[in-house]
């Protein structure tokens, strides 16, 4: 049931992706380039990626998943170093190739050779990711 | 006419944006998860997701699967990536480190995180815009690079 659940929801994440047209890199950049045309149609997405999103949290209040366990814990107050490094380091990335993780996936099927090496550099900087973190905190 | 145009990108923006939404919350209510592409993609790259990789690997087959059915009605195949190798690879290894080392990305932070108002999210959404703003502003307006 777990598995069905998982992939409805990856289903409609995916399909969402591709209408928003958030699989094309010209539009994310597009939200970047304040200086530039500059397109507001990623605040759209966001906005209403949001509606069901904020509903779905007043929802678990007082319930448990469909599918057992705990929903997840509220969120940490806590800033940190990491999540502000992180953050910057990964914008930095976004808007160079004007992919995310998400949309990066989405356009596997028809997004050819150019998204595969991006693909497995992503890949590439997730698996070192744990070791960079570890020299950060030493 | 251009204005038209803009304006139907913007509501396919907001109805995709709603169906995003959609498979966030069916994705909490569901399995108790909280949809971060780039959790669920990094705990299989880098092992620390695998005692739940079946369910990783079937929500990333619903991510890849959709769309391939999307685009045979609909051809939204336009990517416009870029050919330069040197600017993918240097951009897939920022988003790699990047989301990992920030826990977080578009999805998780921004979609997730905003909409239960968590101060990281919200925190995490400001600096990745602003970097990718400025990026934007050096490598575009300044530059003329990319």
């Amino acid at each position: 049931m777990k598995l069905v659940i998982a992939l409805i929801a990856g289903m409609l994440f995916g399909g969402g992706l591709v209408v928003s047209g958030m699989t094309d890199t010209a539009k994310v950049q597009g939200w970047l380039d304040v200086f530039g045309a500059w397109d507001p149609t990623l605040a759209f997405v966001m906005g209403g990626a949001m509606i069901p999103m904020a509903i779905a949290w007043v929802l678990t209040k007082g319930r448990s998943p469909m599918t057992g366990g705990n929903f997840p814990a509220p969120p940490e107050p806590k800033l940190g170093r990491n999540l502000i490094v992180g953050s910057v380091i990964f914008g930095m990335g976004w808007a160079l190739a004007g992919l995310c993780p998400g949309p990066s996936i989405a356009a596997i099927s028809f997004g050819g050779s150019s998204l595969w090496i991006f693909l497995v550099a992503m890949g590439a900087g997730m698996f070192v990711a744990p070791r960079v973190r570890a020299m950060m905190d030493a | 006419m251009e204005n038209i145009a803009f304006q139907i990108d913007w509501l396919y923006g907001l109805i995709g944006g709603l169906f995003i939404g959609l498979g966030g919350a069916v994705f909490l209510l569901g399995n108790g998860r909280i949809m971060g592409a780039s959790g669920l993609i990094g705990g299989l790259v880098d092992g620390s997701g695998w005692s739940n990789a079946a369910e990783r690997i079937a929500f990333l087959a619903g991510v890849v699967i959709m769309p391939i059915i999307v685009l045979q009605f609909w051809d939204r195949s336009e990517t416009n990536i870029t050919d330069n190798v040197v600017q993918l690879v240097a951009a897939g290894l920022l988003v790699g480190v990047g989301t990992r080392i920030a826990n977080g990305c578009t999805s998780g932070h921004g979609v997730c995180g905003i909409s239960r108002l968590s101060l990281r999210g919200i925190v995490a959404t400001v600096f990745y815009i602003m970097a990718g703003g400025l990026t934007m502003a050096l490598f575009r307006a300044v530059l003329g690079w990319i």
